[in-house]
């Protein structure tokens, strides 16, 4: 827990409680079960990464928090309180930046601002996270004018300037290129402990997990149940060459059935 | 944009008082002189004079505004622009003035000369203008109604599947009825011909504003809003702030139909039962089998349409700046 006490105000986290939770989804009349009695409880102010194979329902977890859809069976409560749909201090980071291409960046930014009523008291607030993301000077450009990095920087801003307890990030840089990709990594792990939220990360990148979680949840193949939990005590910035990391690294690929290919 | 087409194009476009000045400077010059100096056939048409003068005007117009734009390279960059088509236009003239003032080649009442459109317009511009004000105010109220309701029913079908259960038979049913159509049986319906036809060029402005603005509000990427709904923003701010920009090229291609389904609508109302305006003025026109006065009207329409649907693109252009490559009209 060497992270958490140096997370500047761990006190802004939320704590997640996920009670065997199951859900599933109705796929041409049959139903298709998606996660089977997960449990699973997140301190405040935790970096969580969910790793898991392709299509296994860590998505669906992610909007079951999210408040975003209704959950079948199970319990799903943010500081002992049920959850039972949006809430601006659970936002989520899309793969996709989802911009509105119509709003310029600062307007993008002001979003959660302008659905709440806020912004004509907290205007500042929207400078404030695009200087956090080093997005000042791209305030007055439309979404199609940036690079996907940058766009994605936005969306995190986005995120941000509602200061959720919870960030939810859902393979928020799968479709980055590797070298955004690093910068963004460290800029995550930069903002999380100045902000001290909880994090909860869907990734497909092991080594991703690695360097920015706190604790590694593994899932199995659909129906999705817990397969198995890792606790990486290891200080940030984490180097992805320490061979404490490679080691996990080749459990957890094992855990995923990859372990022969490498 | 053309801004920063002549800061890109630097040094600043200055226009060049080269061939293509005197060329144009010259063919109305010398249509001018066509007109003026080349008997007229079989009668003396009035204002042969008077369309001399008007292309020596253009010429010398044209003259001034290429040394001035030679000051303003805008201006300098939209005459070089047209160039062409102002040297081809005199051209024209010259051929129509031919065809019929000069050599009488084409039927005499059927086929009017240039200075006939001219006389019209000199003669007649108190009906004229009188005419094309009814127009306007009976095609402005008629598509404000249409495009108005149009974009509400469209944006209450692609919203509230209950909404959409009523409206959308109605609009299969009712939308594609071409609302000529149904002219007969709206004026008898209608206090008075106005209303009717009023209601008949909303009818043709609604079918496709409906249906675009529906099939935009349809099309609206989900995640739009499930970020919107993470962030806190509740049903009115998802219609409003998200639905509505996002299905907006959709609703302006829906506009650009439902203005030229008015268009023919408002005619064809005008003709059949409306006192006053162009369409009026058309039929009227040829009923006194007065051509010229028949063409005058057609080309003012002309330039009526097609400056309704360049303000429309305009609004389009300002609305929808985001958008990249979008078509210019």
């Amino acid at each position: 827990m060497v992270a958490l006490a140096t997370a500047v105000e761990a006190a802004a986290g939320l704590a997640l409680r996920i009670e065997n939770l199951s859900h599933g989804f109705a796929l041409d009349g049959e139903h298709l079960p998606v996660l089977q009695r997960v449990s699973l409880d997140v301190a405040a102010g935790e970096f969580i990464a969910l790793l898991g194979p392709s299509g296994c329902g860590k998505s669906t977890l992610l909007r079951l928090v999210a408040g975003l859809e209704p959950v079948d069976s199970g319990r799903l409560l943010a500081d002992g309180e049920s959850i039972s749909g949006p809430d601006p201090s659970r936002v989520v980071v899309f793969q996709d930046p989802t911009l509105y291409p119509w709003r310029r960046v600062w307007d993008n930014v002001a979003l959660g601002l302008e659905a709440q009523g806020l912004l004509k008291t907290h205007a500042a607030k929207v400078d404030e996270a695009l200087e956090k993301v080093g997005l000042s000077q791209f305030a007055r450009a439309f979404p199609r004018q940036l690079s996907g990095g940058m766009a994605q920087r936005v969306a995190l801003a986005r995120a941000l300037v509602n200061q959720p307890r919870l960030l939810i990030l859902d393979e928020p840089l799968g479709k980055l290129d590797s070298l955004t990709r690093i910068t963004m990594q460290k800029e995550l792990i930069d903002l999380w402990q100045r902000q001290g939220y909880t994090a909860l990360l869907v990734t497909h990148d092991v080594e991703e997990a690695l360097l920015l979680a706190n604790r590694v949840i593994v899932f199995s193949d659909r129906p999705a149940t817990l397969q198995a939990q890792l606790t990486i005590e290891r200080p940030y910035p984490r180097h992805r060459d320490d061979p404490y990391l490679v080691d996990l690294r080749r459990q957890i690929l094992g855990l995923l059935g990859l372990g022969e290919n490498w | 944009m053309s801004s920063v087409d002549a800061t890109t194009l630097n040094p600043p476009v200055a226009f060049k008082i080269g061939w293509p000045v005197l060329a144009v400077v010259g063919a109305w010059l010398a249509v001018a002189l066509l007109i003026s100096y080349w008997p007229n056939a079989t009668r003396d048409w009035p204002m042969t004079q008077g369309l001399t003068h008007l292309c020596v005007g253009v010429a010398a117009v044209f003259g001034v505004s290429s040394v001035a734009g030679r000051r303003f390279a805008r201006l300098g960059l939209r005459l070089r622009g047209a160039a062409s088509w102002l040297i081809a236009l005199p051209l024209l003239l010259g051929i129509w003035e031919l065809l019929t003032a000069k050599l009488a080649l084409l039927p005499v009442p059927f086929f009017a000369p240039p200075q006939a459109l001219l006389a019209v317009y000199v003669e007649d511009y108190v009906r004229l203008a009188d005419s094309l004000l009814h127009s306007a105010l009976l095609l402005g109220a008629g598509v404000a109604l249409g495009a108005a309701t149009g974009f509400i029913a469209g944006v209450a079908i692609g919203w509230s599947t209950r909404i959409g259960y009523w409206l959308h038979p109605v609009l299969r049913i009712l939308g594609p009825v071409p609302s000529t159509a149904l002219l007969p049986l709206c004026f008898f319906l209608f206090p008075s011909s106005w209303s009717a036809s009023v209601f008949l060029i909303a009818l043709a402005t609604w079918f496709p504003v409906t249906v675009l603005t529906w099939s935009g509000v349809a099309s609206v990427d989900k995640a739009y809003y499930d970020v919107a709904r993470t962030l806190g923003a509740k049903q009115p701010f998802l219609i409003f702030k998200v639905a509505i920009p996002a299905a907006l090229p959709h609703v302006f291609v829906g506009l650009f139909m439902g203005l030229g389904a008015s268009f023919s609508t408002l005619v064809v109302a005008e003709m059949m039962g409306v006192k006053s305006g162009i369409g009026w003025y058309l039929q009227w026109a040829q009923g006194w089998a007065a051509y010229a006065n028949m063409y005058a009207a057609l080309l003012i329409m002309a330039l009526a349409c097609s400056g309704l649907i360049s303000g429309l693109f305009r609004l389009r252009d300002h609305l929808l700046a985001w958008q990249k490559g979008a078509m210019k009209w």
